[in-house]
């Protein structure tokens, strides 16, 4: 089956959590490189942009993590997949 | 381990930190301060038997711990509450199963532990002494006067806490909590003469 390997995401989130902790959180799911963007901050929101990389992103949990910490997932604009020859090339 | 953390996140993300330990000192002082003054009219009047005493003044603690847990809990309940709304507005979606959802439940019960529990507790250490007398075991001072002194030490180490919160100089910061006590000795023996 084809692994995701790279996702970039619209997140809005309130400014607790900080942006340190939502990246440890999802970097510890499966340890993921992750990259946040702080795009824009309003007065309790702030917008960001998120690029998780991995050898196999495990999408639902990323979405629970988010969900967990008050933050709401706007959209997925870029992904990476890689299917099961490629990986084997790639290994 | 798991469970103290857990709580820390809380206390962190709805900035609960701050709120606990001013609680923790307000109520200290509160019932330190009752404590003091109670024992301080059993002193300047005619000599009760110390169980009358002891009874008072756990009456009174009693009575300030549960004032604290509830007064505490049903203010910070609101207040978390609206914060909540105020986060799920900006947001524009339900928090109800974000950690903020579980700080909204969880830290006005801590909170209202902390607000019972320190004046509760505060007042149960300057008991002690007479507790200990009446089991007969000696003190240095007279029973009640050791309370006092208890009472004084307690609040003098109030204000060293405060003054390390904030950073000032410990002796200084506790001196001027112990300057209120005795302003509240002055007036209670001002009064009662």
């Amino acid at each position: 089956m084809a692994a995701v390997t790279r996702i970039l995401l619209d997140v809005l989130k309130p400014h607790e959590p900080s942006v340190l902790d939502l990246a440890r959180a999802l970097a510890d799911l499966g340890d993921y490189r992750v990259c946040v963007r702080v795009l824009e901050m309003d007065k309790k929101t702030e917008s960001l942009e998120i690029e998780v990389a991995g050898s196999d992103i495990d999408f639902d949990a990323i979405q629970t993590v988010i969900r967990d910490l008050g933050a709401a997932l706007h959209s997925v604009d870029e992904v990476d997949v890689c299917g099961h020859n490629a990986r084997a090339q790639m290994e | 381990m798991k469970l103290l953390r857990e709580l820390g996140f809380l206390l962190r993300i709805s900035h609960s930190r701050g709120i606990v330990r001013r609680y923790f000192v307000v109520n200290g002082f509160d019932g330190a301060l009752t404590m003091l003054g109670v024992i301080l009219g059993f002193v300047t009047t005619d000599r009760v038997p110390l169980s009358v005493v002891i009874g008072a003044c756990l009456g009174a603690a009693i009575a300030l711990g549960v004032s604290g847990v509830s007064s505490a809990y049903l203010s910070e309940k609101a207040e978390r509450q609206r914060a909540l709304s105020e986060l799920e507005e900006a947001m524009a979606r339900s928090l109800q199963s974000s950690a903020h959802a579980q700080a909204a439940r969880w830290i006005p019960l801590l909170v209202a532990l902390v607000n019972g529990s320190a004046p509760l507790l505060i007042s149960l250490m300057i008991i002690a002494p007479l507790w200990l007398a009446s089991a007969g075991i000696p003190l240095p001072l007279e029973a009640l006067h050791a309370a006092l002194l208890v009472a004084l030490v307690i609040i003098f180490l109030l204000g060293v806490f405060l003054g390390r919160v904030a950073g000032n100089s410990l002796w200084r910061s506790g001196l001027q909590t112990l300057l209120v006590a005795l302003v509240t000795v002055g007036l209670i023996l001002l009064l009662s003469a």
